[in-house]
């Protein structure tokens, strides 16, 4: 059940992924980026993550993704056109990314007999343990993310305005 | 039946290298803004697979502060994007390539 639960969603995850790759319109890429971060929500609730996997879908899939989509729309973006300067990304850089992607899945398979397995509910954080832990030990650093988001919506704002 | 931790890890690694890949190859600055959040999404994941092997709630904590991060760098990037484009009338980043127009 677990397993299988796992594997749907790891191949969801990994065929959006994927897809957002070889999409060359921005907005099936980010219908796709969507599926990633829907399913990545399933994986955390898998993992005991019950707080993030709802705000994984609140912020990522929904807010965030709106607003590229929003952003997409406004600016009537089309079909990508290929230049030369993929060309080199493409002999230099997927080699790279493979050499990275074996380092790191080597790595984590000499390890994985350290690390075992893990089901649903070995290890469950509630909503309630999160915010002991926040709002007791961590106060101060969340409420200077706070003052960073005012930054941010302040940034923005100054950003996108037409300028006279 | 348990899943291996380490599929959970290998998952996570395939994200962020599928991530680099399209920051690499796209040509289209708002998909490699994408392929960024895909990368913040696959390194979340990895936190939350170590939170849960090690029993404890501070890997989730870095998540949640990732998530308001990536938040509000969203904001401004896709502002950034937005004044870009009025200026130089174009999405794609190798016409991008001046300080100064």
């Amino acid at each position: 059940m677990n397993v299988a639960i796992f594997i749907l969603f790891a191949l969801l995850c990994l065929g959006g992924a994927l897809n957002l790759l070889l999409q060359r319109h921005p907005i099936n890429s980010a219908l796709s980026l969507i599926v990633v971060m829907s399913s990545l929500s399933v994986l955390y609730l898998l993992l005991g993550a019950e707080f993030l996997a709802l705000a994984q879908i609140i912020v990522y899939s929904g807010a965030i993704m709106v607003l590229f989509v929003f952003v997409i729309m406004l600016l009537n973006a089309g079909e990508e056109e290929r230049t030369h300067g993929s060309r080199a990304a493409y002999f230099a850089g997927i080699p790279g990314v493979l050499a990275l992607f074996a380092v790191l899945a080597g790595t984590f398979v000499t390890l994985r007999l350290s690390f075992g397995g893990t089901r649903l509910g070995a290890f469950l954080v509630t909503t309630g343990d999160l915010s002991r832990v926040l709002f007791r030990n961590l106060l101060l650093p969340f409420e200077v993310t706070s003052v960073l988001i005012l930054v941010a919506i302040l940034g923005a704002v100054v950003l996108a305005r037409k300028e006279h | 039946m348990t899943v291996p931790i380490v599929w959970y890890l290998v998952l996570s690694a395939a994200l962020f290298s599928i991530g680099v890949c399209g920051f690499l190859i796209k040509r289209n600055i708002i998909t490699i803004f994408m392929s960024i959040e895909l990368m913040l999404n696959a390194v979340n994941l990895a936190f939350v697979t170590f939170a849960n092997h090690w029993h404890q709630v501070s890997g989730q904590i870095f998540v949640f502060f990732v998530m308001v991060v990536a938040a509000a760098e969203a904001a401004v990037g896709l502002a950034i994007i937005i004044s870009l484009f009025r200026s130089r009338n174009t999405l794609n980043v190798d016409q991008i390539d001046l300080m100064k127009l």
